[in-house]
């Protein structure tokens, strides 16, 4: 018991003065006071919650990548058909049930079919599976079904590019350090700390920002739209804006119309004639290419501009547009025109995405939660001590001390490993506090027993010290349970709170346990004394 | 200088005679809080339910017009809003939950509070808005079933281990007082209606764990004089570990909720009610770990045998073996 060798005593001093030393610049921030900038700064985050930020779930509607695989491998067939040489005429195409099927006219040249179809089918991973499963039915009907191998992989590219795409937008934003993880299959969780407005961020990471222009279908009569009846080989498209247009819905062509996707710029900006906030946009010298050709074979007829299937406007083709330069109209504002700007900027969302979880705190009522979770940890904190001093006497003093550099070190070990710190997890410092000190009860306890037993004063102390070891080991051991489980299961703030607790139990352990002892062991060393007041 | 005592040397209390009137009770208020569970329900939060929970400030008013806010909130077709101050008077939470039949839309939490929040702004120029909790049905049961799940395996795990570090009817009597710490702490949600979210899942956990704490110094005890006096009848010695365990029983209870006290008094409101969940978790995990914990053993018979090495028949059929050969 008395035998603490000098080198394990600098030990446990130096390992205290690390952690605690670790401590100051966090302990520092959390008091609004500045820490000298040449100085090392280890530090705690903060949590969304404290420091005022947002926490945005996303959640991608994967059953609308298959939709859209499904459209690109019919407009694929169709290609590859019409360019083959000789053509094969094809008839009767649908994309029911999410499947392809389609008639091959002429008998003879189903095996040719078939071969311009196998380039389109096999996958493009390196495990050779097929992405579509090609089927003959009746000697000239093909079936192609995506398979799940295909569709998976399909589903993972989009999360990717949806990933990347949130990532530039959020950028283009100015926000700092936001942290965009993918989650599971189909989401992707947003954390952007110290954010003022929530509601910009939300409706940028909600538009999808296809941008297609169609060429209107100018047969369809009125009455037809009405009814939701197309001519064949168009759709009707619903206006953005049915009170400014006159109209509900257009017919536009189904295909032959070009995406908005290969731009290399887009920025908002004025029309000339009446000043309306519009969004100019650059085709890359591809799209540039098609979008010349498309406004040269159409001079005079009205295309589409449509936005995540919302027409915005359909202009008249006055004059083939060759530079590559375009400018979209639709009534916008000048702070939506230049949200869509960022949104095209930053390319098109493969997939939409839905806010499926949010929890925005505001930075006032953060730096609120901190102010009186200070408040409660200092009262919590002076309350018991003084308790824990009138019951322990000196004993009581050993364990305030451990429980002061406790905490501290506490601080210091979530600053040098950089975890951050939630409103929960200050609740947990609280509570660290309050089982803290149960070690040193039990210790203490235990010693007040067996000095009642009769045991002398060294053997007291040392059968306290190792009896109450079993009790302290096991419930600690029961916590990290809980903790773990916590922290495993849990959502953001959650977690802040059991990564203290589990700091917590280890540290408490150490100043608890093992720093009380030694104090204990060089005070009976010194003072010999013959009798305990405990 | 004259020490505390809160508890004098050598009590010599007879709890467990009291163990079968105690036991009925705690059974009945079991049943009665799964019947109020079941029959009264929690009032779930956002959290688990979905639907979104707003908090705004009103700076510029020393109270909010909360009858106002429910009337415009209200006629938004949402539905009734929930609308409380807390803090300081002029702060409120407003809570909407999904209607119901919604979980088909997962946009849906997301757009309600985007009109809410619009709609406070734009009639109330001095709202500020602290903080929004949105939580789409999709997620809410996501997170409901995840909360439970943990809970169950934090029972499950903790008492595996206790039954591991001592014995199996030690392990039983762990499950059960937790069970009755859960039960008994889910029935006060249940009679109060306290808001039942995620952050009460993890004061459960917590509760959990420190009811343990209490459970294991009482168990530890128990198995030290179990090999100290093999012959004390187990009703008189549990008596006795609980008598020896009582000063620090106390002590440490007392401890924590001091700490509590500061918390409920002084700290955030965001986390009262998880603060309050732990606090009264204190109260009935240090009955538990005495009144539950401990007699569950007589009844389990548990005796000093369990903590002597056994002979098995192994053992006995080897050393016939050695004697014969």
């Amino acid at each position: 018991m008395l035998d603490f060798p000098r080198w394990k005593q600098a030990w446990y001093w130096l390992l205290t003065l690390i952690a605690v030393v670790a401590a100051m610049p966090s302990l520092f921030a959390l008091n609004n006071v500045r820490w000298p900038d040449v100085l090392p700064a280890p530090m705690v985050n903060l949590g969304l919650d404290l420091a005022g930020g947002s926490h945005i779930l996303l959640e991608a509607d994967t059953a609308q990548v298959a939709r859209q695989r499904l459209e690109t491998m019919e407009e694929s067939v169709r290609a590859r058909m019409r360019l083959a040489d000789p053509v094969i005429r094809i008839s009767d195409i649908s994309t029911k049930d999410g499947r392809l099927s389609f008639l091959v006219e002429d008998p003879t040249k189903v095996d040719a079919a078939r071969e311009q179809l196998l380039p389109l089918t096999s996958g493009a991973g390196l495990t050779g599976q097929r992405d579509w499963d090609i089927q003959v039915q009746d000697g000239t009907r093909f079936v192609l079904t995506p398979t799940q191998a295909g569709i998976d992989l399909a589903v993972t590219q989009a999360m990717e590019t949806a990933t990347e795409v949130v990532r530039k937008r959020i950028d283009a934003l100015g926000t700092r350090e936001p942290t965009i993880i993918r989650s599971g299959d189909q989401r992707i969780v947003v954390q952007v700390p110290g954010l003022k407005d929530p509601q910009a961020l939300k409706s940028l990471l909600g538009q999808t920002a296809k941008l297609e222009f169609k060429l209107v279908d100018t047969t369809a009569s009125p009455t037809d739209i009405a009814q939701g009846i197309a001519p064949p080989g168009s759709q009707i498209v619903p206006y953005a804006d049915p009170g400014k247009s006159g109209v509900p819905a257009i017919a536009v062509k189904r295909l032959g119309g070009i995406k908005g996707d290969q731009l290399t710029n887009a920025q908002q900006s004025y029309q000339q004639q009446n000043n309306e906030p519009v969004v100019s946009i650059t085709f890359d010298s591809q799209g540039g290419a098609k979008f010349a050709k498309l406004t040269s074979e159409n001079v005079n007829r009205p295309f589409a501009i449509i936005l995540d299937g919302k027409v915005l406007s359909a202009p008249n083709i006055n004059e083939p547009i060759l530079g590559g330069n375009a400018q979209i109209s639709g009534g916008f504002t000048v702070e939506s025109a230049n949200q869509l700007a960022i949104a095209l900027r930053s390319g098109a969302l493969p997939v939409d995405l839905k806010v499926v979880e949010e929890r925005s705190v505001g930075p006032d009522l953060g730096a609120d939660s901190i102010r009186k979770g200070m408040i409660a940890m200092l009262v919590g904190t002076i309350a018991l001590m003084t308790f824990i001093i009138i019951t322990y006497g000196r004993f009581g003093i050993y364990a305030c001390i451990a429980l002061v550099i406790n905490v501290l070190m506490i601080l210091g070990v979530m600053a040098i490993i950089n975890t951050t710190l939630t409103l929960p997890g200050i609740a947990g410092f609280v509570l660290t506090i309050g089982a803290a000190v149960d070690a040193n009860v039990l210790i203490n306890e235990r010693i007040r027993e067996e000095r009642a037993r009769g045991r002398r004063v060294v053997q007291a102390l040392e059968m306290g010290y190792k009896e109450a070891s079993r009790a302290i080991f096991d419930a600690n051991i029961t916590n990290v349970i809980a903790a773990t489980l916590m922290f495993v299961f849990g959502s953001g703030p959650i977690r802040g709170f059991a990564v203290v607790l589990m700091i917590g139990i280890v540290t408490s352990v150490f100043t608890a346990v093992t720093l009380t002892r030694m104090w204990v062991a060089n005070w009976v060393r010194k003072a010999r004394p013959a009798e305990l007041e405990i | 200088m004259k020490l505390l005592k809160l508890v004098p040397d050598n009590t010599n209390i007879r709890f467990l005679r009291w163990r079968v009137p105690f036991y009925a009770i705690s059974l009945l208020l079991m049943a009665a809080s799964i019947t109020l569970v079941f029959t009264r329900g929690l009032n779930l939060g956002v959290d688990f339910i979905g639907g979104q929970m707003i908090r705004v400030t009103f700076e510029k008013s020393a109270n909010a017009p909360v009858a106002e806010l429910r009337e415009t909130v209200g006629n938004l077709g949402y539905g009734e809003p929930t609308i409380q101050t807390f803090g300081k008077p002029n702060q409120v939470s407003i809570r909407l939950k999904l209607p119901e039949g919604s979980e088909k839309d997962p946009g849906l939490a997301e757009a309600m509070a985007t009109k809410i929040t619009q709609t406070i702004k734009a009639t109330h120029a001095d709202a500020r808005i602290d903080g929004v909790d949105s939580v789409s049905g999709k997620v809410s049961g996501e997170l409901f079933r995840t909360g439970m799940q943990a809970l169950l395996a934090a029972m499950v795990a903790i008492s595996i281990y206790i039954w591991v570090r001592f014995e199996w009817q030690f392990g039983v009597g762990a499950l059960f007082s937790l069970l009755h710490d859960v039960t008994l702490t889910l029935g006060m949600f249940a009679l109060t209606q306290m808001e039942f979210d995620l952050n009460i899942v993890a004061a459960l956990l917590t509760l959990i764990g420190y009811s343990l704490n209490d459970t294991i110094v009482v168990y530890d005890r128990i198995r030290e004089n179990m090999k100290k006096f093999r012959r004390m009848p187990i009703p008189e010695l549990l008596d006795l570990s609980v008598n020896e365990t009582l000063s620090r029983t106390l002590v440490t209870s007392l401890s924590m909720l001091i700490t509590l006290l500061a918390l409920l008094l002084f700290g955030p409101e965001v986390i009262f009610g998880f603060t309050a969940a732990i606090t009264l978790g204190i109260f009935v995990g240090t009955y538990s770990s005495v009144y539950m914990a401990a007699p569950i053993l007589i009844w389990l018979k548990v005796t000093p045998k369990s903590f002597i090495p056994v002979e098995t028949e192994m053992d006995r059929q080897e050393k016939l073996a050695r004697e014969q050969g």
